[in-house]
C-alpha cells in the first residue's frame, strides 16, 4: 500500500529552487570574476554577483528560521546507521535493481548519505562560502571618514578560500543533479521537489505514527 | 477612530519621507557639477592696472631695470623668490639613508642631458634669473630675478638661446611690464613643456599641445572646458608653488592632489571608491600619455659623436622625431603610451653626484620611488620610465658629468669637439669630482610620475584592463592579489580536476546503470 504525501512544503520548495538558481548564477558570474571567461563583463559580473550574494544570504536567513521553527533541521542530523547499506546500494544494488535500503518517510526523508552530505553542505560549505564572500565584499568598506579596511594583510587568502568553496559547490551540484535520477523512477525525485508530493509506502508511515 | 489616527500617522510618515527625499536631491548637487560651474567661463578680473603706474611708463633697455621697478613697489617679494627652488635650483630634502641634502637642478643627475653645472649657458635658459656672471655662474641676487618670465601676460617675453637666462634684448619691455599678472599656462609651459631640450622630451604628460588643448588631450586644461591654468591646482603662497616632481624631489610634502578638489571618494559606486585606498586617481584616469606628440623613452649616449664629412648631423624618424643626433646619440620615442605602474608612498631617493655605483651590471635607477603593497601609505601610480645609456667612469664607478655645451670649438665641450674623454675630464673637474680617464656607458632608469593629460571619465581605464589574466595593466605588480588576474594553482587545478572526476563518476555510474538496465531487459525477454 502506498499513498501520495506532501513531502516538501511550499516554503521548502521555494527555498530549494531559489537557492539552486542563485548558486548556479553565482557560480557563473563568480568564475567570470575569477578570470575563466568573459561573458557579462567584469564590472557587471561583480555587480550581479554581489546582488545574488545578498539575495542568497537573505534566503539563507529565512531558511534557517524555517528549519529551527518547524524542527525540520532534525532531518539533517547525521547518522551512521545503515550508511554501509546505502553505500552498497549506490555501488552495487542500483545496478541489480535492488530496492532502496532505507525507507523514505515524512519524518525521515533523507537517507544516511544524504544526511551526511547535506549536513556538511549546510554547516560547513555554505557558511564558509558566505563568510569568505562577506569578507571579500567588506575587505574594504565605506566608513564615516572615508574608505576603511579590515585588518587583514591581503585579499589572497579570502579569495582563494572563496574560490575553493565555489569549486566544491559546483562539484556538489553535478553530483546532486545526477543523484536525483536514482529514485524509484528517474524523475521521481525531481517531480517530488517540483510538486511537493511523492508516493510513499503507507505501512511505514503508520509504523512511525504508531511509535509516536 | 483608531483607524483614522493610524491612517493619519501613516500619511504623515509618507509625507515626511517624500519631503526628505526631495530636499536631499536639492541640496546635494554633484561635486563635479559644482566644480564645473565654479571654473567654467571665468573672467580674469584684474585688481591692479599696471599700465597706470608712471614708473613702468619708460623705455627699458635692460631687463634688470624692469625688475628694479617691480621691486620698488613689491619691496619684500624678492625675499620670497630668493628662497624658492625656481631661483636657487635646489631645495632642502631629506633622503632615507642619505640624510639632509640640498638637491635641485643645480646638482642633480638625470638621464637626459645629464647635469646642468658647467652647461649653464645653455641650461639656465629655464632659470628665473636674468643671466650669468663673467665666470659663467648664475647670479642669485635680487636685481637678477626674472619677474617677467612668469608674470608676462602679453605672451611676447622670450629668453635668448644659450645666453644663460637673459631675455631677448629687443623685446618691448615697457609693454610687458605694463601687462603683468598671474602666471598663465603659457608662462609655465615655455619651460615645463620643453624640458630635456625639446617638446615633451622629459615628462610625456606636459607638452605644447597643452597651451590650448581640447578635452581629449586634457579634460582640466581644455579651452572649451574648465580651462584650468597651472596655478589653479598648483596653489601658490608667497611664491612657493605647490606640487613638484620626483625627478628632483624626495619628500612627501607640498604635493598637489586630485583630492584637493574631488575628495577622496568621488565615485557613485562604493566599490570604485574602495579602490582609492590603494590606487591613485591618475592610475585609472590617465589611460594614455603623450597623446599628441611623442615623448622620449630611450636615449643612448654611447652612439653620439658620429660625423658625416667631419660635421655633426641629425636623422629623423617617420613622425619627424630625432632618431639620431651626433651631439646626443640615438633615441626612441613613443606616442599614445600606456603608462607603467608602480607602488609609491610619496618619498623618493636620488643618485647623487659622485656616489659610487654598487653594481654597474644592473640598470641604475637614478630616482628610486619607494613603496609597496604592504606599505599603508603606498598607492599605485602611473609612471613613464625613461631608460638611457649614459657615460660612466668604470674605475671610480661614478656617473660622468660631461662638459656638453660651450660656444667655442676646441674648448673640449662634447657638443663641439665630440671627444668623450676630454669632455668628461672638464665636466668632472668643474663639478669637483675625480675622473679616471676611462669612459664607459651604463644603463640608467628614471621614473617620471604621470599626473597630467587626465581623460574624461568615460575614457578612463576599465575594470577588465587590470582584472584579467592576460595583459593586465598591473601585470608587473605581483606583490598582492587582484581578482580576475591572480589565482592559486593548487585550487584552480585541484578544483578543475575534482569537477572532472565528479563528471567522470556521474557518467561512469549512469552508463553502468543504462547497461545494467538493458541487460536485465534482455534476460526478461
Amino acid at each position: 500500500m502506498s499513498k501520495y504525501v506532501l513531502l516538501y512544503k511550499g516554503f521548502e520548495r521555494f527555498w530549494h529552487w531559489m537557492q539552486a538558481l542563485l548558486i548556479i548564477f553565482l557560480a557563473f558570474s563568480g568564475f567570470e570574476i575569477h578570470g575563466f571567461y568573459s561573458f557579462l563583463g567584469f564590472q557587471e559580473a561583480v555587480l550581479y554577483h554581489n546582488i545574488a550574494a545578498y539575495s542568497l544570504i537573505v534566503l539563507t536567513v529565512f531558511a534557517i528560521f524555517w528549519h529551527l521553527t518547524t524542527g525540520e533541521y532534525k532531518q539533517y542530523i547525521p547518522t551512521f546507521k545503515n550508511i554501509k547499506a546505502q553505500l552498497d546500494f549506490y555501488l552495487l544494488g542500483i545496478f541489480r535493481n535492488a530496492p532502496h535500503p532505507t525507507k523514505k518517510t515524512l519524518l525521515s526523508k533523507l537517507n544516511p548519505l544524504q544526511r551526511l552530505t547535506y549536513f556538511g553542505l549546510k554547516v560547513v560549505l555554505i557558511p564558509a562560502t558566505i563568510f569568505s564572500g562577506l569578507l571579500y565584499i567588506f575587505y574594504r568598506y565605506p566608513g564615516i571618514y572615508g574608505i576603511e579596511a579590515i585588518n587583514i594583510g591581503s585579499l589572497k587568502i579570502i579569495a582563494i578560500a572563496h574560490t575553493a568553496c565555489a569549486f566544491m559547490l559546483v562539484a556538489f551540484l553535478i553530483g546532486h543533479v545526477y543523484l536525483t535520477t536514482t529514485g524509484e523512477k528517474i524523475t521521481t525525485n525531481l517531480k517530488a521537489m517540483l510538486t511537493g508530493y511523492e508516493e510513499l509506502e503507507e505501512e511505514v508511515e503508520e509504523e512511525k505514527n504508531g511509535n509516536q | 477612530m483608531r483607524n483614522i489616527f493610524l491612517g493619519l500617522a501613516f500619511g504623515a510618515i509618507v509625507f515626511v519621507v517624500i519631503i526628505g527625499v526631495l530636499k536631499n536631491r536639492e541640496v546635494e548637487k554633484p561635486l563635479l557639477l559644482e566644480l564645473k560651474e565654479k571654473y567654467t567661463g571665468r573672467k580674469d578680473i584684474k585688481k591692479v592696472d599696471h599700465s597706470k603706474f608712471e614708473n613702468l611708463n619708460k623705455n627699458f633697455k635692460e631687463p634688470q631695470e624692469v625688475t628694479k621697478e617691480c621691486e620698488s613697489c613689491h619691496n619684500l617679494t624678492a625675499q620670497e623668490i630668493m628662497k624658492s627652488n625656481h631661483f636657487n635650483w635646489e631645495r632642502e630634502e631629506y633622503i632615507k639613508g642619505k640624510g639632509i641634502i640640498y638637491l635641485g637642478k643645480k646638482n642633480s643627475i638625470n638621464n637626459f642631458c645629464i647635469a646642468s653645472h658647467g652647461n649653464e649657458k645653455s641650461c639656465a635658459k629655464c632659470h628665473v634669473g636674468l643671466g650669468l656672471d663673467e665666470n659663467g655662474n648664475m647670479v642669485l641676487d635680487a636685481e637678477n630675478i626674472d619677474c617677467m618670465v612668469c608674470h608676462d601676460n602679453t605672451e611676447t617675453y622670450m629668453k635668448a638661446p644659450e645666453r644663460g637666462g637673459e631675455p631677448v634684448k629687443t623685446l618691448n619691455f615697457e609693454k610687458i611690464a605694463q601687462n603683468v599678472g598671474n602666471p598663465k599656462r603659457s608662462n609655465c609651459g615655455v619651460c615645463h613643456f620643453y624640458g630635456g631640450g625639446g617638446n615633451n622630451v622629459k615628462h610625456g604628460d606636459l607638452e605644447m599641445a597643452q597651451f590650448s588643448p581640447d578635452k581629449s588631450v586634457d579634460i582640466h586644461m581644455a579651452v572649451e572646458g574648465v580651462n584650468l591654468q597651472c596655478v589653479d591646482c598648483h596653489i601658490t603662497t608667497n611664491h612657493n608653488i605647490s606640487g613638484k616632481l620626483y625627478s628632483l624631489c624626495s619628500m612627501n610634502r607640498e604635493r598637489v592632489t586630485c583630492e584637493q578638489c574631488h575628495t577622496e571618494t568621488p565615485h557613485k559606486e562604493n566599490i570604485i571608491n574602495e579602490h582609492t585606498l590603494k590606487v591613485s586617481c591618475q592610475a585609472c584616469h590617465i589611460p594614455v600619455y603623450a597623446k599628441v606628440n611623442s615623448t622620449k623613452i630611450y636615449w643612448d649616449w654611447s652612439t653620439a659623436g658620429k660625423l658625416k664629412n667631419g660635421e655633426p648631423y641629425v636623422e629623423k624618424d617617420e613622425l619627424g622625431n630625432h632618431k639620431y643626433m651626433s651631439i646626443k646619440g640615438s633615441f626612441v620615442w613613443g606616442k599614445n603610451l600606456k603608462p607603467d605602474y608602480i607602488w609609491f608612498n610619496g618619498s623618493a631617493s636620488h643618485y647623487l653626484m659622485g656616489e659610487q655605483i654598487e653594481n654597474p651590471s644592473v640598470p641604475l635607477v637614478l630616482n628610486p620611488l619607494f613603496g609597496s603593497y604592504r606599505d599603508g601609505d603606498s598607492k599605485i601610480i602611473p609612471v613613464k620610465i625613461h631608460t638611457a645609456r649614459q657615460p660612466y667612469d668604470p674605475v671610480n664607478k661614478t656617473v660622468i658629468i660631461p662638459k656638453l655645451y660651450d660656444p667655442n670649438k676646441g674648448s673640449g665641450a662634447f657638443w663641439k669637439d665630440f671627444d668623450w674623454v676630454k669632455a668628461s675630464e672638464i665636466g668632472m673637474k668643474e663639478n669637483g669630482l675625480p675622473f679616471s680617464g676611462k669612459v664607459d656607458f651604463i644603463e640608467t632608469r628614471m621614473y617620471w610620475p604621470i599626473n597630467h593629460m587626465v581623460s574624461s571619465a568615460k575614457q578612463s581605464v576599465q575594470c577588465v584592463e587590470c582584472h584579467t589574466r592576460k595583459g593586465s595593466r598591473l601585470a608587473n605588480l605581483t606583490d598582492f592579489y587582484i581578482p580576475g588576474r591572480d589565482f592559486s594553482k593548487i585550487v584552480d587545478y585541484g578544483g578543475t580536476l575534482m569537477i572532472l572526476f565528479t563528471l567522470l563518476g556521474v557518467f561512469g555510474h549512469g552508463g553502468g546503470r543504462i547497461i545494467a538496465f538493458y541487460k536485465r531487459r534482455g534476460k526478461q525477454k
